[in-house]
């Protein structure tokens, strides 16, 4: 029985930073219309800067998202200003051809630039635990499930609350309408890889502390993230961040009960019974997601 | 105050316009009238910029907007309610008002707007939380109207308002538009509704096939005798 709850926790702390990553990836799809198949590389890139911030530095990697996150926020306004931006009005497989190809391209210069080695942080709380009712939480997953649990609660309060997130769910929405209402669009695309990718990063420096990065490090993030946005719903953060959670103890669970080996095939099975039985998400509509290529 | 000159517009290879030449003068209501797919909201969308055409002059207050973004012409004051209203659905009808003040010398006067719509439909007052989605049709087209409003247009362009209302509502929303007419909005008109749009029209133009075939002062066209027939069924 103790087993099963520690499975859980663990699996839901985790989930946490799969719901960040996946926000990111439902922000960009639901406002620029593009699935960056990119994404998990922008965990894999924000992984070794923290890395070397670390290494070259002794910086802490908590530390380090002041200097990663701007960076990351920057990287994201290019990757939309020079290779999405000149094909935003062609088709889908165009955008999709884009993104895998940008993949392709961050993965290999990680892997000429850093080689292949597994690299970690060194930090005193890598291990660290904390024991509650018989139940062990590693502390850097504990930090890592709050922080993200904050700054999606600030992300939620930035789109609800603000002019400029207001008009970002507009775009959500109806980005023609949304032009017509004045909305500068191209600049809220700009803003929204930005965020997108920004938030990816926040994951891959809260991984730093008890996970290693590779250049394939980001492949399965991008799927993970997939799968979480297709579940939670287009635009639904609430479902997005409920789902990341879902995955997390699903990949938990999965990995000690049956087999670590095997934990991808069990979420990609959830993944595609969902699909069948309902393809707009379980909490979202999936508005345009004819547009991106999925119907 | 708008005038259109020899205006050909494209869907891909497909012409939606062809030679389309049109005049909205300032303070006045301006139907334009004719029968499905005769390029009515091909025309309202490329004013508004979200068309490209290929030839011909579009101006507005003497200015050529030809080659301008819809950003940037509402922003000169032009608004357009768009055909079947195309509300933000899951933002709140206060978002989707605030939505219509985006534009910078729109914003900061968002407050004094909010009231007079709030004013000119109190229902939307009582609404303004729900999400827009969940508002009856006619509500939703006070909405839209209202969204539209609060780009401080001086031109205010209305595609199918009366589509899919009940009569009673038909009348009202009519009696709206002149309304808002009154306080100085020029209102350019696109209608199937053709009884309703005479009577309250000052000038009509009638479109078919992508082109004009007629136009003139309202109570002309409403005695025409082609027009009569044709969309008046008498």
């Amino acid at each position: 029985m103790e087993l099963i709850v520690q499975v859980c926790v663990s699996g839901l702390l985790l989930g946490g930073i799969y719901a960040l990553i996946s926000i990111g990836l439902n922000l960009i799809f639901g406002v620029v219309r593009i699935i960056n198949f990119a994404h998990g590389e922008m965990v894999m890139v924000a992984m070794y800067l923290t890395f070397w911030l670390n290494y070259f530095f002794g910086m802490d990697p908590y530390v380090s998202t002041l200097i990663v996150l701007p960076v990351m926020f920057l990287f994201g306004v290019i990757i939309q200003r020079i290779i999405v931006q000149p094909i935003q009005n062609s088709s889908a497989n165009m955008k999709i051809f884009a993104t895998v190809a940008l993949s392709l391209i961050l993965q290999n210069v990680a892997l000429i630039v850093c080689k292949g080695n597994f690299r970690t942080v060194q930090v005193s709380y890598g291990m660290g635990t904390m024991e509650w009712g018989g139940i062990f939480i590693s502390i850097p997953r504990l930090v890592a499930f709050f922080a993200a649990l904050l700054s999606i609660s600030l992300l939620y309060y930035f789109l609800k609350n603000t002019y400029t997130g207001k008009a970002l769910r507009a775009i959500v929405e109806d980005h023609t309408i949304a032009r017509l209402m004045g909305v500068k669009v191209q600049k809220l695309y700009l803003l929204a890889f930005g965020i997108g990718c920004a938030f990816s990063a926040l994951g891959g420096v809260l991984l730093m502390p008890f996970s290693s990065v590779y250049p394939t490090v980001g492949i399965p993030f991008t799927l993970i993230a997939f799968i979480v946005v297709v579940l939670g719903g287009l635009g639904s953060m609430g479902g997005t961040f409920l789902a990341g959670l879902f995955i997390g103890v699903v990949e938990a669970v999965g990995g000690t009960y049956v087999s670590p080996a095997l934990k991808e095939a069990i979420y990609f099975g959830i993944f595609i019974i969902a699909i069948l039985i309902r393809p707009q998400g379980i909490f979202g509509k999936g508005k345009g997601s004819e547009e991106v290529g999925l119907k | 105050m708008l005038s259109i000159e020899k205006v050909d517009s494209y869907y891909g290879d497909f012409q939606a316009l062809r030679d389309v030449n049109l005049e909205v003068n300032e303070g006045k209501i301006v139907a334009l009238l004719g029968p499905n797919a005769a390029g009515k909201t091909t025309l309202l969308s490329t004013i508004s910029g979200m068309v490209p055409y290929r030839k011909g002059n579009i101006t507005f207050q003497g200015q050529h907007i030809n080659a301008m973004n819809p950003e940037d012409i509402v922003s000169l004051g032009i608004a357009l309610v768009p055909e079947g209203r195309r509300l933000f659905g899951t933002l709140t009808v206060l978002e989707n008002l605030e939505m219509g003040a985006y534009s910078k010398h729109a914003r900061k006067d968002l407050q004094k707007n909010l009231e007079k719509m709030f004013d000119l439909f109190p229902i939307l007052k009582e609404r303004s939380s729900q999400q827009a989605g969940s508002l009856s049709g006619g509500e939703q087209q006070m909405c839209a109207i209202a969204r539209g409003l609060m780009t401080e247009p001086r031109l205010l362009m209305i595609d199918e308002m009366s589509l899919g209302l009940s009569p009673v509502l038909v009348q009202e929303m009519f009696k709206m538009v002149t309304e808002i007419a009154k306080s100085g909005v020029t209102i350019f008109l696109v209608e199937q509704q053709v009884n309703h749009a005479l009577r309250v029209a000052d000038e009509a133009y009638i479109m078919e096939k992508g082109t004009v075939v007629l136009h003139g002062p309202s109570s002309e066209i409403a005695n025409d005798d082609y027009v009569k027939t044709v969309y008046l069924g008498k």
